[in-house]
């Protein structure tokens, strides 16, 4: 007779509820909408479903429930021409999965989008977090304010930390004014080499560049494009182009997209990596010096890259089974998607040197002494 | 306000501690004469004072790992110290402790402006950063009022702010990387050049943490180009809740002004009398600063003042170039000045949501009649950072008890509103027993253990930021 394990779906929207699951349970795969997650651990999955909504629109913030999806808190902030600056990607489809991205996921991963280049990652916009450790202690951290630096920060501890601290219940986010007018700059056919200087230069302007990305040349003949996005007041947005382009007159000719419809399409699709969804092929994400970008990238040749931040961030797409890591200097790479098995073999998260890794798992053993969530998932 | 009784074993093991550090440091890098250290007995919250028992000045990342080395193995407590500029309290030594200044850390190792970034060692001051990177057209953005003097390394232990962050963030959201020497003596790097560090955020968690967790030598700093230009309006209401209510308008309108700064009535009256900025009589005046090219700008100030408008000001007053808004700014900027000269002070920074603004400042002025002694308020209104100052007469018995229950109930008053203790000074001493207001014992246990993993012992910084009976047990480790 063989023993089938069987894994629970567990769902909860009181505080003192999950704080007594986990006490009594585990081991637990922290879930949000299921669109994100990217390391392996096996266990019950545990969702936190509560979405309750707290905004203030005149001081730019927002507490609102870890299990309140993504797209309706954006509707939400939308009513209020306000928005998460951060650029909250979607990976969903990239991983091919459904559902709709949590709040919880979105901190949990600290989701950032193209705009991080100019506003900060997601990390950066939340201002506050309440969460149940593995000993299922409710704690807060932070508030609902903008400057606060009473005691340590665990907010930022707790954002990017893939749910093996705790359980996220509820979390305070900064938002932004949605700017009137947005505009694409947009250079063809630049080499990759090329492209991360325009956009190093252009970052080097004082015209507030929010979004700096390079795409290369498409099999249909669309040529390789470098972009660069401006948003903001109509009149800034107009005089910025114009400042822009003069200053890199020397490259050649920009096209620019006014159409905002457009340009929203343009970096959603850079935002949610949508070059890749459906190519067969791994799936790499390197954080890099964008200097270093072109030559690494050179050494690596996979089979597209998407610059993003400038060249900071690289989306990579390799033949399956590739370890890039070999080829890195400094900086890391994340293994987004692949098979069980390549993830296995070699490492979803990037390597910490002996004391980064140490203090790591010292920070997990304090929070969750047993192991309990997402056992194994970051190391 | 109390610190813990210092451990007479310390005391007497002075001249073996000495010894050791001497072994390892340049002759004019360790200090024992009690003459000598007494230079090293407050920061800028001068009220509190001690002479610890030694200080120490290294000027390379290996000789700060070997006193810890040093400090750890004896069990000695290890206060770090920037450039003593903390209005809490944070570099405040106890009389058996290793007090280890950072100033002779002072070297630029990088400037990348390509990718955007500064390597320097953190003894370097914070405005000596942006002047580093000036000619270059870049800049440091965290911009506290200290930044002549302020030391990067204190700028991280207390997770620094400024004026500006409403647009360009605090300290945390400009730090890359750093390297850290651990209570132990062991060099950890964190983070780096590029823009994620990758892992848990242990960068997020240091920074703030007040010198807790170990000891940030090197730091990898994001720097921005300077904006092309930057201008300030004033305007003046005869009502805070209708300043407030402007406050709110201007953000929702989608601009995002670089600073929204407040004033109230005691202080628009101090500063008048003390630098005569040419301010109305009047309850509340705003200083709104846009920063871009002289097109962007004036149409920014334009749909500003429009805004403005709809609420009855008292008077607007747009700055036509460099002279008016230097003027404009006088006031605001001498407003500590003023308050000095009327009598000695204590600054406090709780922070508020925005829109609590009318209830807190009319509950201050109860509070401030009720306790007898005068409060004035600048603000930092676009993020809800309040500046109360409070003043008192130091030379008079019982006035700084006095003055520190009230700053203690508006504290409190910030945090029932939905706000906290601190927004940029950081908590050191001074907040410090107040933190059971804002945090539950699980709230405060968690931050503990992070402190647990980084200084097993708790040598580091070891009386601030817990309350001593929270800490007690920990302490007593050592």
């Amino acid at each position: 007779m063989s023993i089938m394990a069987t894994v629970k779906d567990i769902s909860c929207d009181s505080e003192a509820q999950l704080a007594d699951m986990i006490r009594t349970g585990g081991p637990f795969v922290v879930k949000g909408g299921g669109t994100s997650r990217i390391g392996l651990a096996e266990g019950d999955r545990l969702r936190w479903t509560c979405a309750q909504f707290d905004y203030d629109p005149g001081a730019l913030t927002l507490v609102v429930s870890a299990g309140m999806s993504v797209d309706a808190v954006s509707e939400r902030l939308a009513a209020e021409h306000q928005r998460l600056a951060f650029e909250p990607p979607d990976l969903g489809p990239l991983l091919g999965r459904d559902g709709a991205r949590s709040i919880g996921g979105m901190v949990a991963t600290n989701a950032s989008g193209p705009r991080r280049v100019a506003v900060g990652a997601c990390r950066d916009a939340c201002l506050g977090v309440r969460f149940v450790d593995g000993r299922g202690k409710i704690v807060k951290n932070g508030g609902r304010v903008m400057k606060n630096v009473t005691g340590l920060d665990l907010v930022k501890l707790m954002a990017g930390s893939q749910g093996t601290l705790g359980v996220l219940t509820e979390v305070s986010l900064k938002t932004q004014p949605i700017p009137e007018t947005t505009a694409t700059l947009i250079f063809e056919g630049q080499t990759e080499v090329e492209a991360v200087n325009t956009m190093s230069r252009a970052l080097g302007t004082p015209f507030d560049i929010t979004g700096a990305a390079h795409l290369r040349q498409v099999a249909d003949g669309t040529p390789a494009r470098t972009l660069l996005r401006l948003e903001g007041i109509e009149s800034a947005v107009r005089y910025r182009v114009e400042a822009l382009q003069q200053r890199l007159s020397d490259l050649g000719e920009a096209a620019v997209e006014w159409e905002a419809a457009q340009s929203e399409a343009t970096w959603r699709a850079i935002r949610d990596v949508t070059r890749f969804v459906g190519v067969p092929g791994d799936v790499w994400r390197l954080s890099v010096t964008p200097s270093e970008a072109p030559g690494l990238v050179a050494a690596i040749a996979p089979l597209d890259v998407i610059y993003d931040w400038g060249g900071g961030r690289l989306w990579l797409l390799m033949s399956a089974g590739t370890d890039v890591r070999a080829k890195m200097g400094k900086g890391h790479a994340t293994l987004v998607r692949a098979s069980d098995e390549t993830k296995r073999a070699l490492g979803v998260f990037p390597p910490e040197n002996r004391l980064v890794a140490q203090l790591s798992k010292g920070l997990r053993l304090k929070f969750d002494p047993e192991q309990k969530f997402n056992p194994g998932m970051m190391g | 306000m109390d610190m813990p009784t210092p451990n007479p074993d310390l005391l007497a093991q002075k001249p073996k501690l000495v010894a050791q550090l001497r072994a390892v440091l340049p002759s004019d890098a360790v200090t024992d004469a009690p003459e000598e250290v007494r230079a090293y007995e407050c920061d800028a919250l001068t009220a509190y004072r001690c002479a610890p028992l030694v200080a120490v000045l290294p000027s390379t990342t290996e000789e700060v790992a070997a006193i810890l080395r040093i400090c750890h193995q004896m069990g000695v407590p290890v206060v770090p110290r920037g450039s003593g500029t903390s209005l809490a309290g944070g570099a405040l030594p106890t009389a058996d402790c290793v007090i280890l200044g950072v100033a002779r850390l002072r070297e630029v190792i990088e400037i990348n402006t390509s990718d955007r970034y500064i390597r320097v060692q953190t003894g370097m001051t914070n405005l000596s950063v942006t002047a580093a990177v000036e000619s270059d057209g870049f800049f440091y953005a965290p911009d506290p009022s200290s930044q002549l003097a302020c030391a990067i390394a204190g700028n991280i232990a207390m997770n620094s702010g400024g004026a500006h962050c409403l647009k360009y963030g605090v300290t945390t959201n400009n730090l890359l990387g750093v390297t850290l020497v651990l209570a132990d003596g062991e060099v950890v790097e964190i983070g780096g050049a590029h823009m994620d560090a990758g892992g848990l955020d242990l960068l997020g968690v240091i920074c703030g943490s007040e010198g807790q967790l170990g000891i940030v030598t090197e730091a990898t700093l994001r720097i921005l180009p300077k904006p092309e230009g930057a201008r300030p309006v004033l305007i003046g209401f005869d009502s805070n809740e209708v300043a407030g209510a402007c406050v709110a308008d201007i953000i929702k309108s989608g601009l995002i002004p670089v600073a929204i700064e407040f004033m109230d009535r005691p202080i628009i009256r101090a500063t008048e009398s003390f630098a005569g900025a040419g301010y109305p009589d009047c309850e509340a005046l705003l200083i709104v600063e846009v920063e871009g090219s002289p097109q962007e700008i004036a149409d920014q100030l334009a749909r500003i003042t429009t805004i403005a408008k709809r609420h009855n000001p008292v008077e607007i007053r747009e700055s036509q170039g460099p002279e008016e808004s230097a003027r404009i700014w006088l006031g605001r900027k001498s407003a500590f000045g003023a308050m000095g000269q009327m009598g000695d002070y204590i600054c406090l920074d709780g922070t508020i949501p925005v829109g609590a603004l009318p209830t807190v400042l009319k509950r201050i002025g109860e509070l401030s009649e009720a306790a007898g002694h005068m409060v004035g308020n600048v603000f930092h209104a676009g993020d809800g950072n309040m500046h109360p100052l409070i003043l008192f007469n130091a030379n008079e018995p019982g006035q700084l008890e006095s003055a520190e229950a009230l700053g203690a109930d508006i504290l409190k008053l910030c945090v029932d509103v939905g706000g906290c203790l601190t927004g940029e000074h950081g908590v050191g001493v001074e907040k410090r027993d107040l933190m059971t207001h804002q945090f539950s014992p699980a709230d405060l246990e968690a931050q503990m253990a992070v402190k647990d993993v980084f200084d097993p012992t708790w040598i580091l910084n070891p009386a601030k930021v817990f309350p001593l009976a929270v800490s007690a047990g920990r302490r007593g480790a050592q």
